[in-house]
């Protein structure tokens, strides 16, 4: 009885992984190209990225949620609440993690650009080769931050009828009568799930971190 | 004489784990005297004020302020330390006060003076400084010598009977040691009980009635600052004031 | 678009008691949030050792789950235990709880940040460890936290939107409403999203200017 319970909030459970990691690859790739463009491209172009990212982050993820997927699962676009869900979460979190790289990329500054330059790369190979891989290694910690919230986040896609933890978990406290068991159990797994996902992050921030003269 | 002892310390000894801070340190001190500590740096000077002020506390030995044992069990710590002020290398103003309020909070949260007496408590400490017009100053808006006449102040207001004073010039700039020297030597003059851990060996000979170099957690010697810096008796406290006086400058040597 | 100003307007007063009830329960779980961190950050850098364990637990088990699934286990997991909470009372007792998870780390930073030497000095004039801490440590300690902490208020308010999945009736279970009625869910739910975005740059520029009016004169380039 209680194997087929946990077994049943584990199915959930791989569900929530597979939101998040839809989501949060997702939401990089869009934050990184936005982050790029704000701080690399014209003045227009520019502007265009910061309004997105005004606009998202102005308004609660679960309300975006839902606008993005009834976009995403309306009469253009027909994607499963899965996809539709995943990938809205994706959407909302591009403009945190754009916030993210756009003030690390800041961080780096402007002389390693001018370094770069001055040995003859290009402004693309500047950005490649001396400017990212120091701006994704500042980055590591904030965006470890906001893996754990996608990954949080995710139980939101509950709403939308895809059958995560928290799902299983309210399915489960109906068929049992036992409402404190079931959310219980579900708090256990998110609990060890966003734990393991800042051990993993933090444990990658200490292997690319760079050597400095011990204090 | 034993009447005016005022502060005694008796086979102190400070361990951090298996290292040894002190040991077996005493030393008097008389009403009124200015005693200067010297000696190389981490060699125990001012973890023996904080101890002697019980900010931290030694593992073994006894410490009297005016006959009265203070590192007794169930003491009164907070009491102990209203009477013997201090002042720090990088001077703890409270940075959310501004100089008065500094000066104040301890008259009127420890000793509970109504406000317009420790208002004008505060300020005759602060004229007493020389700071009287920066009162409504922020410790931010200060220099580092304001900033550290301020501390002294504070410590003042609460009348004590010892003054105890780690390293206060080492954080500041050169132009600004002289200020807080010069409050210091006014204090002196005024029979202020004092003891000053520091590297000014000018301050130490003008000031001070007596030196004590301190090295390795030890009192090497003891004495008159002319007896001290003219005849030292042991070899480590002449290579100490010969280096002393090359990193400072020639004008000790004579 | 033009459609979309019609359905704004004609749902505008509905919107507005819910977007009433969102700025109370932000007010809310953020007075409750403020008292909860308090306490677990000074549990955490100056608590006994229960006191220390218990906003350890607390606030890692509150920062580690998501917001939703507190909801859920306050709303339909305590009646189990004979507390059966209101919606709005769950919602509250959810959001204070949650919001406090993370006060305490803004707060438990800048306590941290203030550092051994006031207490130092504190001490050293005579006040005791905990009067040290009410008149030192927390003066300075609070305002250090303010930039940090000023995010705190909007994105409160932003998680406040989940509570509409127990019906609390603020903004967003009006415009779920709205969605129902009118057929024109996207419509509907990007009306409240007007709403939500005019609260939070409100907010955020109050806070701004908070920041603004609680600097310490001299300290503002440390």
């Amino acid at each position: 009885m209680l194997t087929d319970f946990f077994l049943y909030i584990a199915q959930g459970t791989a569900v929530t992984i597979g939101v998040t990691l839809v989501a949060l690859p997702f939401g990089l790739a869009v934050g990184l190209l936005l982050a790029l463009l704000y701080n690399y491209g014209g003045r227009w172009v520019s502007r265009a990225a910061g309004l997105y990212s005004l606009l998202m982050r102005g308004v609660p993820p679960v309300v975006l949620l839902f606008i993005l997927y009834f976009i995403l699962s309306g009469r253009l676009i027909n994607l499963s609440p899965f996809w539709a869900g995943s990938l809205s979460l994706g959407l909302v979190s591009s403009a945190y993690q754009m916030e993210i790289l756009r003030g690390a990329l800041a961080a780096v500054g402007a002389g390693q650009m001018t370094a770069a330059r001055a040995i003859g790369l290009t402004r693309l190979q500047a950005i490649r080769f001396v400017i990212l891989p120091q701006a994704i290694r500042l980055a590591i910690p904030p965006w470890s931050n906001e893996a754990s919230i996608v990954l949080k986040d995710s139980s939101l896609v509950y709403a939308l009828g895809v059958p995560e933890i928290l799902r299983r978990a309210q399915q489960l406290s109906a068929t049992t009568g036992q409402p404190f068991l079931a959310f219980g159990a579900a708090a256990l797994i998110y609990f060890a799930l966003v734990f393991l996902t800042n051990r993993a992050l933090d444990s990658l921030a200490e292997r690319t971190k760079l050597p400095t003269q011990p204090v | 004489m034993d009447s005016a002892l005022i502060l005694q310390a008796r086979n102190l000894t400070k361990r951090y784990g298996a290292n040894i801070i002190f040991q077996d340190i005493s030393l008097d001190v008389q009403k009124g005297e200015t005693i200067v500590i010297i000696g190389p740096s981490g060699t125990g000077k001012s973890t023996l004020l904080r101890c002697l002020n019980l900010l931290t506390h030694v593992d073994s030995g006894q410490i009297f302020l005016e006959g009265e044992e203070i590192t007794a069990p169930g003491i009164n710590e907070d009491r102990v330390r209203q009477q013997i002020g201090m002042v720090f290398q990088n001077f703890l103003l409270f940075n959310h006060l501004t100089a008065l309020d500094n000066v104040m909070l301890g008259l009127t949260k420890v000793r509970k003076l109504p406000k317009p007496q420790a208002h004008e408590k505060a300020m005759h400490e602060l004229a007493r400084v020389g700071l009287a017009d920066r009162a409504g100053h922020y410790p931010g808006q200060l220099s580092g010598g304001q900033q550290q006449r301020v501390a002294i102040a504070r410590a003042l207001a609460m009348d004590p009977k010892v003054m105890l004073f780690d390293e206060p010039t080492s954080a500041l700039d050169p132009e600004l040691i002289g200020e807080v020297l010069g409050v210091m030597a006014q204090l002196a003059r005024e029979n202020m009980t004092m003891l000053v851990v520091t590297h000014e060996m000018g301050f130490a000979r003008e000031v001070a009635d007596r030196i004590v170099f301190m090295e390795k957690g030890h009192i090497v010697e003891q004495g008159a600052p002319d007896d001290l810096f003219e005849r030292p008796q042991h070899a480590r406290t002449r290579e100490f004031l010969w280096k002393i006086t090359e990193l400072y400058g020639k004008k000790e040597k004579k | 678009m033009s459609a979309f100003i019609e359905l704004f307007l004609r749902f505008l007063p509905d919107l507005l008691s819910g977007a009433a009830m969102t700025l109370l329960l932000t007010a809310e779980g953020l007075a409750a949030g403020f008292v909860l961190g308090l306490l677990a950050a000074l549990g955490r850098t100056y608590g006994s050792k229960v006191w220390h364990a218990l906003a350890t637990a607390y606030i890692e088990l509150f920062r580690g789950t998501p917001l939703l699934m507190q909801i859920f286990l306050l709303y339909y997991g305590l009646p189990g235990f004979g507390i059966t909470l209101s919606r709005e009372w769950a919602a509250f007792l959810a959001l204070g709880l949650n919001s406090g998870a993370y006060q305490a780390e803004y707060l438990r930073g800048s306590i941290l940040a203030i550092g051994e030497g006031q207490m130092i000095a504190g001490r050293a004039i005579g006040l005791s460890r905990w009067k040290t801490i009410w008149h030192i440590i927390l003066p300075q300690a609070l305002r250090l936290a303010i930039p940090a902490w000023a995010n705190e208020p909007v994105s409160l308010l932003k998680s406040t939107a989940v509570v509409f999945l127990i019906a609390v009736p603020e903004l967003m279970a009006k415009a779920k409403a709205i969605a129902a009625k009118t057929y024109d869910p996207i419509g509907a739910y990007l009306a409240a999203a007007v709403l939500y975005l005019v609260m939070v740059y409100l907010l955020d520029a109050f806070m701004k200017w908070m920041e603004r009016k609680s600097l310490i004169p001299g300290l503002e380039t440390k």
